[in-house]
């Protein structure tokens, strides 16, 4: 490492970038569009078996026993496992990076532990020579179960003589632990100033209760993994992850293994949103290799992914606003309580945190529980948490403005948080862009655009995303050729290869193009935590950075011994290294390096400690059908301060997703159950997320305020906007019809009958 | 999913042994477009799998003015709506054929295939019914024609007796200053299931201003698609204006008895028979006045 590097941390105020705010083709692209890039369902191994995985048809049931001789005796039946094979687990916490685990519900979770806590809760699981025998398989194990009652809609198992999930959970009431079994895990606290106060102040005080049903990222690729559980005791794992370190650890703590002795390589990824940070299949088909002696594939299928694995909670939400005649927001309350799914450790912590985090409020309160309900494990899903909170807050800020006759935009931008805003929970905003984002979005043509005729309305809707730092490393090897293979720790799941290296490249003064980014599996790159919190074109790029200075400083070593001076009297310009009338550009140093003296690499770590704060505006023109109560977006726009876009194709690709997953929560996507507790629409057919048919092309302005913890200035970008839409199509929907929908989605049927009983 | 043969005979009588021989224990494949998903997911199993695509007389789609529509019961659905003589013939099956699914699918499925599948919510059966279509069956006996009306029978179930199969759905040729349409309604734009659907067909006087016959057929509101006969022969004499579209879609909603589930309620599927009533018979007038 070189001795002075600039300070990592700082932004450089650069404005003249080569590489940054270009658009290169990503370097995975040729592979992706020609199906030749390799994902774990892809993925084969010499005398590999198929797994199958048995799941509750239950949603609450205790397991009287399992009787697996049937299927084992089966020809083409290699192993069967059940909860019994795991090693015992403990009643501790595994850090996981973006939060922390307790490892004997992650293993109840992956196989259940005396007990089914929802329906497609994993039981056993097969290997068989084909996937057919696999299946066949399951259906000769025998389960015997005692059903017990169950319970989905968060408020009911709140109750007291709510069925009780696990008998060990206590309420963690702010520190104090209760005494009796409960469903509520946690009662969380924030408060600022005095609420009494603060609503004595106001002239308008608007109080709401709000319902969101369960949702499911709904990633293009099922969960699949490979285990080779090899003969010297080391554990090799192929796998769709967001992070191949956490995958790592919570393999190896599960089984009880060093964390050394397990290798998991990341494949290519088919979407995760956060649901594919906790492992399902890769402690499965590990437990079945090393059973079976095989490599053993297993691959969900998509019902088994809606009913088997993390969706993000519903909600229970009531939220009191008030506000002065003059506009001015005063003093906010909010009561949230959010459903963890079947064990403990939910979204909520983050849910308070975002409830108030758009606007100043001089007073607040935040009461949120975490609750656990007979369905999947609840898991993060792009801004988990925040999404709820928006759709409340936007809808109430709107009426708020509404009433006091005030411009939506106008109303917002008075109350908008800035740098030196307190949050609720205590935190002190840096420089932030919210301010910068709504004045972009007033000025846009869409905002400025008429929208005319009947059933029609807009609606615009803000939201907010901590976006984290947390660890990561690369590596870098300058080739005789000029070019530089770049070795990094995080997955790539939305072209986090190219905007690192554009970050590297632009350091190091070379095109995009001449570096080879790669992402390596856990024994060949340091610790790197999971992609995810919107942290890795921030973090990893810091990283790529710093070892691109690192590089550069070695160059710079070479290029002085060549010219016989001193390091600091070579001058670097845009990858050109000069001296007294001597020059050479990175390449010819890059040649000559390589042929005489040590080979060129460079590497570096970062565990920035802060947050990067996103923000977006969102603005949607709706049309509702008043006699079916079908909502068709006529025009959305989307806006948000990504702090510097790196590769601005990939930033406006995130705000389009972002916003489409958000439609699709706030019109029609829920998991719908039976009054048995079972989901009844496990499937893209009946689980609807929007096709491309149901939206318009989403229309973006990237807004640019840097980040001052970042070289360049980078903020996270992948998880705001997932939150504005609710309330911006809330309201919009408002706009059009006169109701004010406060229940998700705002499906066809509920706006029709909403609409018909005015 | 177990393992099954696969057959593929080419002539009509080949298909009827091989049915009868495996007793119940065949499953026949058109487009595949449900029985291949039904069988991967364990819904149904088969010993033989009995693909009748290369038997000439499922595969024949003939159009006439005179006779009218003569349509082999694998004919995918894209050939449909690719023919202009079709489309201005039997609008409301043509507008069937093509929401089935997207374009991968209608390169395969069938219509023949839709109603043999026989659900409740299959997007082609009330069209055929308003279009007053006849379905031809060939089996162990001989063959024999039942009405479109009164084909299925429950929830995935049909007339079909073991070791039968469908040959072809024959339509009645088009009268003059008559058309039909077909609506379903449905959360999203595409890749949906019917949450309620209608296909009407109206004949109108020469001077366009009055029905002088209709048939509507309705899907997703019962537990078998149904001609809405009331309805049908309110609207006969009545003016084609709004007010009688409306009354038409109010005695239609007098037969549905649709259930609560993900897809709407019933109180929801019920006013929708109404809208989309009203809907459809709007448009089988505009059509009919313009040819
Ligand atoms: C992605 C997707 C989207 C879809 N969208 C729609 C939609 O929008 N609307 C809709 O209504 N359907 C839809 N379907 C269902 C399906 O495509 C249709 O029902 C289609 O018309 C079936 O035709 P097929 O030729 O593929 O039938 P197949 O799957 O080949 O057969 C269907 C059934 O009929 C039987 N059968 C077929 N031919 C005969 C015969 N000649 N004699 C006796 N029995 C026979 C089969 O054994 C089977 O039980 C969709 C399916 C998919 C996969």
């Amino acid at each position: 490492m070189s001795t002075e590097t600039p300070k990592a941390e700082v932004y450089l105020g650069k404005t003249d970038y080569k590489v940054i705010g270009t658009r290169p083709i990503r370097h995975d692209g040729a592979d992706k569009v020609t199906g030749k890039a390799i994902y774990t369902a892809d993925f084969k191994l010499p005398g590999m078996l198929h797994g199958a995985i048995l799941r509750s048809p239950h949603p609450h049931a205790n397991i009287k026993s399992i009787d697996t001789s049937a299927a084992e005796a089966m020809d083409g039946v290699m192993a069967v496992i059940t909860a019994a094979d795991m090693p015992g687990l403990k009643d501790k916490n595994a850090s996981l990076g973006e939060g922390s685990v307790n490892l004997l519900d992650l293993g109840s979770n992956v196989l259940a532990h005396g007990k089914v806590l929802y329906r497609g809760h994993a039981v056993a699981a097969v290997a068989a020579k084909s996937v057919h025998i696999a299946q066949e398989a399951l259906k000769h194990i025998v389960v015997e179960y005692e059903e017990l009652p169950a319970v989905t809609w968060v408020l009911d198992a709140m109750k007291d003589d709510a069925p009780i999930l696990l008998d060990r959970v206590r309420t963690d009431d702010m520190g104090e632990m209760s005494e009796s079994p409960t469903n509520i895990s946690k009662h969380i606290r924030f408060e600022k100033g005095n609420i009494e106060d603060g609503f004595s102040q106001c002239d308008i005080v608007i109080e709401k209760e709000f319902r969101t049903e369960t949702v499911h990222q709904g990633y293009i690729e099922p969960h699949a993994s490979v285990a080779s559980w090899n003969e010297d005791g080391h554990l090799k794992i192929w796998t769709a992850t967001q992070g191949s370190f956490t995958a790592r650890q919570q393999t190896a703590e599960l089984l009880e293994l060093p964390v050394s002795k397990v290798t998991v390589t990341p494949c290519e990824i088919g979407g995760g949103f956060g649901g594919k940070i906790a492992v399902y299949t890769q402690p499965v088909a590990a437990m079945l290799s090393q059973k079976s002696g095989r490599p053993v594939k297993v691959t969900m299928q998509r019902n088994e992914v809606f009913e088997g694995t993390g969706p993000t909670p519903g909600s229970y939400m009531k939220v009191k606003i008030g506000a002065t005649n003059d506009g001015k927001l005063v003093a906010g309350e909010a009561w949230l309580a959010y459903d963890a799914g079947a064990f403990p450790g939910g979204v909520i912590g983050p849910g308070c945190m975002c409830v108030f985090s758009c606007y100043e409020f001089e007073h607040a309160k935040v009461d949120g529980y975490d609750v656990l309900v007979n369905k999947p494990k609840t898991q993060a899903y792009r801004a988990p948490g925040s999404t709820h909170v928006a759709f409340a807050v936007e809808t109430i800020v709107d009426e708020i403005a509404e009433k006091l006759e005030m411009d939506p935009i106008d109303f917002r931008l008075q109350n908008a948080a800035k740098e030196g805003t307190v949050r609720v929970d205590g935190l002190k905003y840096p420089r932030i862009g919210l301010i910068e984002t709504l004045e972009a979005l007033k000025n846009s043509d869409h905002y400025q655009s008429k929208l005319e005729g009947p059933n029609k309305g807009r609606g615009l809707g803000c939201g907010f995303w901590f976006n984290i730092g947390l660890k990561s490393s690369v590596t870098a090897t300058v080739n005789s050729d000029g070019m530089v293979s770049l070795i990094e720790g995080s997955t790539d799941i939305g072209g986090t290869r190219t905007s690192i290296a554009m970050q590297f490249a632009e350091t190091l003064g070379i095109p995009a193009e001449d570096v080879i980014p790669k992402v390596a599996d856990t024994d060949s790159i340091g610790y790197t935590d999971v992609t995810g919190g919107s942290r890795v074109t921030f973090s990893t790029g810091l990283a790529a950075y710093k070892c691109a200075l690192d590089i550069q400083d070695q160059l710079r070593a070479r290029a002085a011994d060549l010219w016989e001076c001193e390091p600091e009297n070579v001058t670097i310009e845009e990858g050109v290294y000069s001296h007294n009338g001597d020059s050479m550009t990175f390449k010819e140093l890059a040649d000559k390096a390589c042929k005489v003296g040590d080979p060129v690499a460079g590497s570096a770590t970062v565990s920035p400690d802060c947050f990067t704060n996103g923000f977006a505006a969102h603005l949607a023109d709706v049309e509702v059908d008043p006699e079916t109560g079908k909502v068709t977006i006529l025009r959305y726009t989307a806006v948000q301060d990504a702090g510097k876009a790196i590769h601005p194709s990939y930033v406006e690709g995130q705000m389009q997703g972002g916003a489409v997953q958000g439609i699709g929560w706030t019109l029609n996507e829920e998991y719908f159950y039976d009054d048995k507790g079972t989901m009844k629409n496990a499937s893209f057919l009946d689980y609807r997320m929007p096709t491309c048919l149901d939206v318009p092309m989403i229309e973006t302005i990237i807004v640019e305020v840097p980040n001052p913890d970042h070289p360049y200035g980078v903020r996270g970008v992948g998880e705001p906007p997932i939150c504005p839409p609710p309330g911006a199509i809330a309201n919009a929907i408002y706009h059009a019809t006169g109701q004010r929908m406060t229940e998700l989605p705002i499906s066809p049927p509920k706006l029709w009958k909403a609409i018909s009983e005015k | 999913m177990k393992d099954f043969d696969y057959a593929a005979p080419t002539a009509l009588n080949e298909a009827v042994s091989l049915l009868a021989q495996h007793n119940g224990s065949a499953k026949i494949l058109a487009g595949g477009t449900d029985i291949i998903v039904q069988l991967r997911e364990g819904l149904k199993d088969a010993d033989v799998v009995i693909d009748v695509k290369k038997i000439p007389e499922l595969t024949q789609l003939s159009y006439s003015a005179e006779s009218g529509l003569s349509m082999g019961a694998s004919v995918p659905c894209y050939q449909l709506y690719e023919n202009p003589e079709i489309v201005g013939a039997y609008g409301a099956l043509t507008d069937s054929a093509r929401i089935i699914g997207g374009w991968q699918i209608q390169s395969r499925a069938s219509v023949g295939g839709n109603l043999c599948n026989s659900s409740p919510a299959a997007d082609s059966i009330p069209s055929l019914i308003a279009n007053n279509a006849t379905a031809h069956i060939v089996g162990p006996n001989g063959s024999r024609e039942v009405a479109v009306t009164e084909f299925c029978t429950a929830p995935g179930k049909n007339v079909l007796e073991s070791g039968e199969l469908l040959v072809k759905i024959t339509l009645p040729a088009r009268v003059s200053k008559s058309a039909s349409a077909y609506l379903r309604f449905i959360p999203r734009n595409e890749m949906d299931i019917a949450v309620a659907g209608v296909g009407s067909w109206v004949k109108l006087s020469e001077d366009g201003n009055t029905i002088e016959d209709a048939r509507m057929g309705l899907c997703a509101v019962s537990a078998t698609p149904q001609f809405a006969e009331e309805a049908s022969a309110f609207l006969r004499g009545k003016p084609a204006t709004d007010e009688t579209f409306a009354a038409a879609g109010e005695l239609a909603k007098k037969i549905a008895s649709p259930i609560d589930d993900m897809r709407g309620t019933v109180e929801y599927r019920i006013h929708l028979v109404g809208v989309l009533t009203k809907r459809t018979l709007k448009i089988a007038c505009e059509r009919a006045s313009e040819n």
